[in-house]
């Protein structure tokens, strides 16, 4: 069958590969790339884990075709820090304990990452809103949505300081 | 879950997604939001040999209301630009309220409203929308377009009124007279879940008077319905208590419901009622901003 060569701009970096059509996005991260913090949870597009940034916005990754990311951005969550420097996202994760078994964690800090960057200043009922497309078995929702609030709370609070930096 | 094989192609016009449609016929499918047709392909329920990915012809990606007031939805606006679309609240009541509850926020990201018209899903939401809107959908070939009533473009479970070669293009809402108002109220178990019962309620009035009326139902039957009788017995008359009551009787007698495993058939068709009731007296369902 007919491969052909695409070009994807994964966390950054430009990554060419060549890929069959039917081949989805979560399979090219996860087996493609090795980006196996992608987890694919329901495969019929209700859980939300596999869900990653294509062009900044938030997408199900088993719910799209690799070849339809070629020449865009994806970010997954090996994109959203390092671990000297983690993403606000992921510390809120960290300090509200925002997770049981962890499995749906990706997906959820995607999410809430894409919703903090539209509404840096959510309510909690903002934050279940934009989460109810992600799925956590463990009943894990009060802290996730205490550790998407934290991490609103920590990007204001950055952001609010690099302003006043410039303005210095 | 891998789909079976497809060749893909993704025109950058619409010149050339119809010249592809015309060399594959029947075994192409379009490929806009995808978050119908990928599932299907997923799950072989679908096995196209050719996904014409429209994604890549930027002219479709548009909502716009004209001098007149009527609104034009192209078949690559996603439901989330809808949900956030500042022309939707004032004049669109009954579409503003319906944006937010068409499945979950991610799938929003990208599923379009024209394409969940074209799935055709008998539990789709936006499909009593556009009846309760006397919507249309503008069908493009390449011999030019025709308008085809909502009310004819669905013509069976996940079947459509177009022809080989055709693509959606665009869904209209013609425009208002007379204060709007209405709303699309929908019962689920979780979100994402398909409706339990919906109902889409569109009104037109002047001087309090009701001049037209549409109310549509997802999930109480074989399809979407179009509830003609409780339209019809609103028109001429106030919205009080009593023209509401006979409306939501008559609304709920148009539905067919059937028992399974989100409720029974009487449960819902009292849904039915309830939503038709609250809709007409102006209730709006809490949506966070």
């Amino acid at each position: 069958m007919e491969e052909r060569r695409i070009t994807v701009t994964v966390n950054g970096e430009p990554r060419t590969v060549e890929i069959e059509p039917r081949l989805l996005l979560a399979h090219l991260l996860r087996q493609g790339l090795g980006l196996t913090g992608t987890h694919i949870g329901c495969d019929t597009t209700n859980c939300g884990a596999c869900t990653v940034l294509y062009d900044g916005r938030p997408v199900k990754s088993c719910t799209m075709l690799a070849v339809q990311a070629d020449g865009h951005e994806v970010t997954t969550v090996e994109g959203l820090g390092t671990p000297s420097e983690l993403d606000p996202v992921q510390e809120g994760f960290t300090t509200e304990h925002g997770l049981q078994c962890g499995f749906c964690t990706p997906g959820m800090m995607m999410a809430a990452k894409a919703l903090i960057t539209e509404n840096p200043n959510p309510t909690e009922e903002d934050v279940r809103w934009g989460l109810s497309g992600n799925l956590c078995r463990c009943t894990g929702y009060q802290n996730i949505v205490k550790a998407v609030l934290w991490a609103a709370e920590k990007q204001r609070a950055a952001s609010a300081a690099a302003s006043t930096d410039v303005t210095v | 879950m891998y789909p079976s094989r497809f060749r893909y192609e993704a025109p950058r016009s619409l010149g050339e997604a119809f010249a592809l449609l015309a060399e594959h016929g029947d075994e192409a499918k379009v490929l806009a939001g995808g978050q119908s047709l990928i599932p299907l392909v997923k799950l072989r329920f679908a096995a196209p040999a050719m996904l014409v990915d429209i994604n890549g012809i930027p002219e479709l990606a548009y909502h716009r209301e004209d001098a007149d007031g009527s609104l034009r939805i192209g078949a690559l606006c996603r439901h989330a630009d809808l949900e956030r679309s500042p022309l939707l609240p004032g004049n669109h009541p009954t579409m503003a309220a319906a944006a937010p509850l068409v499945a979950d926020p991610i799938v929003r990201t990208r599923g379009t409203l024209v394409g969940s018209l074209c799935h055709a899903d008998p539990q789709g939401d936006w499909a009593s929308v556009m009846l309760a809107l006397n919507g249309e959908i503008i069908a493009q070939g390449p011999n030019g377009r025709r308008t085809i009533p909502a009310v004819d473009f669905v013509v069976g479970p996940f079947q459509n009124a177009l022809h080989p070669g055709e693509i959606a293009v665009e869904a209209r809402v013609p425009a208002a007279r007379g204060t709007v108002s209405g709303s699309y109220l929908k019962l689920e178990r979780r979100v994402g879940d398909f409706a339990t019962a919906g109902v889409a309620v569109a009104i037109e009035s002047v001087g309090g008077q009701v001049i037209r009326a549409g109310i549509g139902l997802t999930g109480v039957g074989a399809g979407n319905i179009k509830a003609v009788e409780a339209e019809q017995s609103l028109v001429g008359y106030t919205l009080d208590p009593d023209v509401i009551a006979r409306a939501a009787e008559l609304a709920a007698g148009a539905a067919r419901p059937k028992t399974d495993h989100r409720g029974s058939a009487e449960y819902k068709r009292h849904v039915v009622a309830t939503f038709v009731r609250r809709a007409l007296s102006g209730y709006r369902a809490p949506v966070a901003a």
